[in-house]
């Protein structure tokens, strides 16, 4: 992981730039979560220590400054995490609306408890607060997407449908 | 200027002055712990909250721009409310451990829980725990107790420069911790340990030795590097246990550098407390009367051209005054304070003095560093040209080896022809330093003291005279002086008198046998082979490398155990006190050199401290201005640039920081800390 063009290959590097763009060049640090970001969409879903380094480097920052970002910001990961990155809302809105039953639904159909990858990688279940949806809650993050007023049975069907080789 | 009310009292600030400054102004202290006027505002632990009329919730004054006719109450019922409310979150994870952890007795929290902490906790769970982390060999810590205030990853980043302190998780799971475990790399880290409101961050070598009330505390200067930064030294029954730093905001601020700090420790082993006396190859504990009666013998036994003295790098001015009037008194030209070799610094006070001022760093507007290290030379000093860099970006540049010194640096190459090209203005930092309203050029003792050190001397004065950096408002022309003992050493005129030997002149002659007297006065930075033939009188506190082929160790007081005076490198005398009396036979320096002479049958014209500083003070009236800065000096001509250069680069001076001295090669402390540097 040296330079930029290992850190953002191909179109990447244009997209980086287009980040870098909205800020003034003093204040190029301040591209830091979008760049992360980035970089984490084209690393697997996490951020392995290197790549960290790398966009800290790319933006002239100590390392120690991003990592705590990293750590900070529960949407960065340092670990590998599944293809479907399943994320239960736990707080109080969604827990009232029925999230212990949608985790449960979850855990069981996995087999795995929260924080845990299924073996095959294609899934990682955490628990998260609030995500800001709570109208219509319960909500569960998968990826990009928000699934709301979900229920056991929803949670289930959805996992079974993402099983397997397909691309979801 | 906005005015607003403090409990009800009128006071008018400063534009941009905070809530919680304009309350110290109208001397209200506010609790804190994240705050800290040397670093940047946190806001974060919430303990400095006020209460703002018509506002509905408390406020941090930390965080808080004064505006007009603000009311702020202190005292209120709700603040009271509010600081419980903050220290009982604070607490709730804070181990109940005072009675095991060394800030005992000098924590805030520990102070502030007094006034604002519950009798009983409300809090039935179970507490955090957090694994400890190896900051290396000076900070331990106990991480369950921190408070995340960050005070100590903001002064790794912010003052020392060296973010390698961080804080990591959020919420419950935040945790602080180093970049790589088992060292800090900075010169300053020990000072997170002051900074540590709580017992999380704690001195290593210092754990579980005392507690604060057990300790006598007495206002000293350090002398370990050229700086002369404040010092307090805490000692118990005749032992330095630890060295806080003092404030003093024209030197050190509050911070003080790790061997500063931390050597400590080996002013208690391989020390010299009685004389010693070579007979037939082997050392002989002897009487100082035996001991004092052979030098005299020795020294009126050979001819004054073949005799000299040498003072070593830690030595006051009493001790160097005292052994100068000796050999005076006996007709010897050859006596030198510049054990290192430099061949600059007779005459002309401007020529080795730091005349810019420590404090005048916080004007300079462009720097030219020639052949120095400020970051291992003088830590603290280097500490202010990056704040000064970081305030405001001015520019840098240095000649000398690249070295990271915590601030960019435009490189200009590590060799003296660098410097030629700049005195004959044909270099294009001449441009930057010519624009610079304040420019400061840095000259490194380790530069001048070089074969050649004459002409670098003379094209540096050059360098700053074409620039306008010496003129009646300011003079930019600064050498940074690594050693404590040399400017003082210089300010006395110890060098050669006409016809007399300087330490380089010195070494060759004792090599072709034209030495038979030498008198080092805690001189150990030259290598004693040389004076295997020469009658060799070593008087200092340790058994170090002075010592090795000495033919008597008189027993010397170290710093900490005698009142003398040091002379920074900005030529501003300063004076060290005793903590306690010299171990054994050992004596205050200058009372040798009087002791001798009165053997001799020659007594000095004094015999006591008083007598003895009227004698320097006579001769020169600053040295008795303790504490203040010399009158300025003109920048007259000096250095012989006319000379040959000597095309080599730069080199390190100080390749190991923690071990420069006799007191720093034998701490432990050190030792580990070199080795820590090493093995990270
Ligand atoms: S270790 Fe001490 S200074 Fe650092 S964040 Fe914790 S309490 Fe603050
Ligand atoms: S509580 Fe679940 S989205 Fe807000
Ligand atoms: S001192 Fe104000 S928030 Fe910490």
């Amino acid at each position: 992981m040296t330079g930029d063009a290992d850190l953002f290959p191909g179109p990447d590097r244009d997209e980086a730039e287009r980040i870098l763009g909205r800020y003034p060049q003093e204040h190029r640090q301040s591209a830091v979560l979008p760049l992360l970001d980035l970089a984490q969409r084209r690393h697997g879903g996490w951020l392995p220590a290197a790549v960290v380094d790398a966009v800290g480097d790319y933006l002239g920052m100590p390392s120690m400054r991003v990592r705590e970002l990293v750590t900070f910001y529960s949407m960065f990961h340092d670990r590998p995490v599944g293809r479907y990155l399943v994320q239960v809302c736990r707080t109080t809105p969604c827990w009232l609306r029925g999230s212990d039953e949608v985790l449960a639904a979850a855990r069981q159909e996995l087999g795995i408890a929260p924080g845990e990858t299924t073996p095959d990688g294609d899934f990682t279940l955490i628990e998260v607060e609030c995500l800001g949806a709570c109208a219509d809650a319960p909500v569960v993050q998968i990826n990009d997407d928000f699934h709301e007023r979900l229920d056991g049975g929803q949670m289930r069907a959805w996992i079974h449908a993402h099983r397997g080789p397909k691309e979801g | 200027m906005p005015k607003l009310s403090i409990d009800g009292t009128e006071v008018e600030v400063a534009d941009g002055t905070t809530v919680l400054r304009a309350c110290e102004q109208a001397g209200v202290e506010i609790p804190r712990f994240c705050f800290h006027e040397r670093l940047s505002i946190a806001g974060n632990c919430r303990m400095c909250l006020v209460e703002q009329v018509g506002v509905p919730k408390p406020v941090a004054s930390c965080a808080m721009p004064v505006t007009e006719g603000m009311q702020i109450l202190t005292q209120s019922e709700r603040v009271q409310a509010a600081r419980e409310g903050v220290m009982e979150f604070l607490l709730v994870n804070h181990p109940l451990d005072c009675p095991i952890c060394d800030q005992g007795g000098e924590c805030d929290l520990q102070d502030q829980a007094l006034y604002y902490g519950r009798v009983r906790s409300r809090f039935r769970e179970a507490k955090r725990a957090v694994s400890d982390k190896d900051f290396g060999p000076l900070v331990k810590t106990v991480m369950t107790r921190c408070i995340h205030c960050t005070r100590c990853v903001r002064f790794m980043d912010e003052v020392a420069g060296v973010p390698e302190l961080g804080t990591m998780g959020r919420g419950e799971d935040m945790e602080i911790v180093a970049a790589l475990e088992g060292c800090l790399h900075s010169e300053l880290a020990g000072n997170v340990v002051d900074l540590c409101p709580v017992g999380a961050l704690t001195s290593k070598p210092y754990a579980f030795a005392a507690r604060p009330w057990e300790l006598s505390h007495t206002e000293s200067v350090d002398v370990l590097d050229g700086a002369g930064s404040a010092i307090r030294i805490d000692a118990r029954d005749g032992r330095v246990l630890r060295v806080l730093p003092r404030v003093n905001e024209d030197i050190n601020e509050e911070w003080i550098g790790d061997r500063s700090r931390h050597a400590v420790d080996g002013l208690a082993v391989r020390r010299l407390d009685q004389p010693w006396l070579r007979r037939n190859g082997a050392f002989e504990p002897v009487s100082w009367d035996a001991a004092l009666a052979a030098v005299a013998t020795a020294l009126q036994d050979a001819a004054p051209a073949r005799t000299a003295a040498l003072a070593g790098d830690l030595v006051g001015l009493e001790g160097m005054a005292a052994l100068a009037d000796l050999m005076r008194a006996r007709g010897v030209a050859s006596v030198d304070c510049r054990q290192d070799g430099g061949a600059v610094g007779a005459g002309v006070p401007a020529s080795w003095r730091f005349n810019a001022t420590i404090a005048g760093i916080d004007r300079a507007d462009a720097v030219l560093l020639v052949g120095t290290n400020p970051r291992r030379e003088a830590p603290v000093i280097n500490a202010r040209i990056r704040r000064r860099w970081r305030a405001t970006g001015i520019p840098i540049a240095r000649i000398g080896p690249a070295i990271d010194l915590t601030y960019p640096v435009t490189e200009l190459g590590d060799g003296p022809d660098a410097l030629a090209e700049l005195a004959r203005g044909t270099h294009p930092f001449v441009a930057a330093l010519g624009q610079a309203r304040y420019p400061l050029i840095v000259v490194g003792s380790g530069a001048l003291a070089r074969a050649d050190g004459a002409v670098i001397l003379g094209l540096a004065r050059q360098v700053a005279e074409a620039a306008d950096a010496a003129r009646a408002d300011w003079n930019g022309f600064s050498v940074l002086q690594r050693c404590a003992a040399r400017a003082g050493g210089l300010e006395l005129g110890m060098v050669p008198a006409e016809g007399g030997l300087d330490s380089r002149g010195m070494v060759s002659a004792a090599n072709e046998g034209g030495l038979d007297f030498l008198y080092l006065l805690g001189a150990d930075e030259i290598d004693p082979e040389a004076f295997r033939d020469t009658f060799t009188v070593y008087q200092g506190h340790h058994a170090d490398r002075g010592a090795r082929r000495a033919d008597v160790l008189l027993p010397a007081a170290a710093y900490t155990e005698q009142e003398a005076t040091y002379v920074n490198t900005e030529g501003r005398p300063q004076r060290a006190r005793p903590a306690h009396p010299p171990p054994g036979g050992a004596r205050p320096d200058w009372k040798i050199p009087v002791a001798l002479a009165a053997r001799m049958g020659s007594p000095l014209p004094y015999d006591s401290l008083a007598g003895l500083w009227r004698r320097i003070e006579a001769a020169h009236p600053h040295l008795a201005e303790i504490g203040q800065l010399p009158p300025p000096a003109p920048l007259t001509s000096f250095g012989d640039a006319g000379g040959e250069l000597d095309g080599a680069p730069f080199t390190e001076v100080v390749p190991d920081y923690y071990r420069t001295c006799p007191i720093s090669r034998a701490s432990a402390t050190m030792a580990a800390c070199a080795r820590a540097v090493a093995d990270a």
